[in-house]
């Protein structure tokens, strides 16, 4: 299993570890049985996230998708970050092994669920805005 | 960068100066083909033949018993495909064997079940053993083979083998077992402990690489799995590695000198690592602590993932392996911790440790030190923590 650089960077150094206790929204996908759980936390202010944190349970992969993905929508309008795919996430960190890929797919769609969560607390409909997103294990496409 | 602590024997140990230095030879100007007639051919066929007779002394066998392969997996392979091929034919198409052996067992029992044969995958318990009575239970008319491994490449547990040879020998039956991790690390005679096929390893016992042993008992017939050349007298084709063959005669000979030594010193040292280990919360000893390999060390580690504590003990230069998904590639958490009863989500937080003779005091003084450091920085990092019951 070979990690580029910019993996083990996250990995060692995650970003934006924690939790934020007023957040606008909180997204949670994954389960403890596969050995990915992601919870993501959005503070926004308009139409732009100002703050995000988040918490993983998983491997190396999982922790790096997960710090770079917060890093890449940190400071970001919503309707960039909804924009952002798990293919972005592996880009920006040189790539990840094939059987890691599932770990990338699990950073986007616990960024959709963060905004989805926030919506509803809004009163609006996520569906039509935020679109499809699995929060179980559907959301891996990696996993057999 | 410090000294890199390395604690992972059970999956390749380094070959031991004193090895390496019979080996060179037969790198350099014993080039010659064993099967040769000159001079510097005879040399190679001479040392593989001092190899075999380490080889023998070392498990109480007959020098002709040993035969070289290219591997723990390929004498897993032959001895199973080998004797089924030939018992076929006189009806018996059973095999015995448990549901946590190694994948070179495991998956050439699965193909052998493709092939027709059928195969009984006895259960272990919780604490990870097998016991001579489920085998004799499962035995039936058509059995041919028992198949069980002499220790647990994971857990380490040490299955009661004398017990359960002599119920196959009672019953006529064949009983092989891979002791890829018990050699070096048990006293083996195979004729006190009724063994009719043994696999071992060289690289797991400080020899190189792609060179193994199936030890086969006289009498017992295999069909060849390479087929070929007259090499092994005529059982195991292929030009001779002989400089690894010579590799791994040197190797049993020096581990099998101070067996009981090294188990009292290895296990005080793995002993203190569970003492150690065990005060982190929310941990557990995966495998029995009695009967167990002395250099081995299992514990998982509630709302952890084992590739994220691997990857963070390289970052402190400590070498260890996981028996999470995560580090294989698949879904599933290691087939051993799900036999010995651990749910997934705990089965994907193990740590295997595997220390030897090597090992120092200080070692695991470090490894006792950064392990409960490194938990602790993933369980804060961890959505599933502080919401555990």
């Amino acid at each position: 299993m070979l990690y580029s650089e910019k993996v083990l960077d996250h990995f060692a150094n995650p970003r934006n570890v924690g939790e934020i206790k007023d957040a606008d929204g909180i997204g949670e996908v994954g389960n403890a049985k596969c050995g990915d759980i992601m919870r993501m936390y959005l503070k926004i202010d308009g139409d732009t996230i100002t703050d995000v944190k988040f918490q993983t349970f998983g491997c190396g992969a999982a922790i790096a998708t997960s710090s770079m993905a917060t890093e890449i929508i940190k400071g970001s309008k919503i309707e960039d970050a909804l924009k952002l795919t798990n293919k972005a996430v592996v880009e920006a960190l040189d790539g990840l092994p094939p059987a890691k890929i599932h770990c990338s797919v699990l950073a986007e769609q616990a960024i959709k669920a963060a905004l989805a969560n926030y919506f509803e607390k809004q009163g609006l409909d996520p569906t039509p805005l935020v679109g499809e997103f699995h929060t179980d294990c559907e959301a891996c496409h990696g996993c057999h | 960068m410090n000294k890199v602590i390395y604690a992972d024997n059970a999956a390749t140990t380094p070959i031991d100066p004193r090895v390496l230095e019979a080996m060179t030879p037969y790198l350099t100007e014993h080039y010659g083909n064993p099967s040769s007639i000159y001079s510097i051919g005879r040399d190679a066929k001479r040392a593989i033949e001092t190899a075999r007779e380490q080889v023998a002394k070392a498990f109480g066998a007959k020098v002709q018993e040993i035969y070289f392969t290219g591997g723990g997996s390929e004498s897993d392979n032959w001895a199973i495909k080998g004797s089924m091929d030939l018992l076929k034919a006189k009806g018996k198409t059973h095999i015995i064997t448990t549901n946590f052996e190694h994948h070179a067992v495991m998956d050439t029992c699965k193909f052998m079940e493709k092939h027709g044969f059928e195969v009984t995958w006895l259960p272990v318990d919780e604490e990870g053993y097998v016991t001579a009575k489920q085998v004799e239970e499962a035995i039936k008319e058509d059995t041919g083979l028992v198949t069980i491994m002499y220790a647990n490449n994971e857990i380490g547990t040490i299955q009661p083998i004398a017990e359960i040879g002599e119920i196959c020998h009672q019953k006529g039956i064949l009983f092989h077992t891979d002791a890829v991790q018990a050699v070096g690390n048990i006293e083996i005679d195979v004729v006190k402990q009724h063994i009719d096929m043994l696999s071992m390893s060289g690289h797991k016992i400080h020899a190189p690489k792609g060179v193994g042993v199936l030890y086969v008992k006289n009498g017992v017939r295999l069909s060849n799995l390479v087929h070929g050349g007259g090499q092994e007298r005529g059982r195991r084709a292929g030009t001779e590695n002989v400089a690894a063959i010579v590799g791994l005669g040197k190797a049993i000979e020096l581990i099998t000198q101070n067996i009981p030594e090294r188990i009292e010193k290895v296990s005080r040292l793995r002993d203190y690592l569970f003492a150690q280990a065990s005060k982190i919360e929310r941990s557990r000893i995966n495998g029995s602590t009695k009967n167990r390999l002395c250099g081995n060390f299992n514990m998982s580690f509630e709302a952890v993932e084992g590739e994220a504590l691997l990857l963070m003990l390289d970052l402190n230069g400590i070498c260890g392996s996981s028996g999470s998904a995560c580090t294989s590639g698949s879904l599933d958490p290691s087939h051993v911790l799900l036999a010995i009863g651990l749910p997934h989500e705990i089965a994907h937080g193990s740590l295997r440790l595997s220390i030897n003779e090597q090992t120092t005091q200080e070692d695991v003084e470090k490894i006792a030190e950064v392990l409960p450091k490194v938990v602790g920085r993933l369980r804060e990092m961890s959505p599933v923590w502080n919401k555990l019951d």
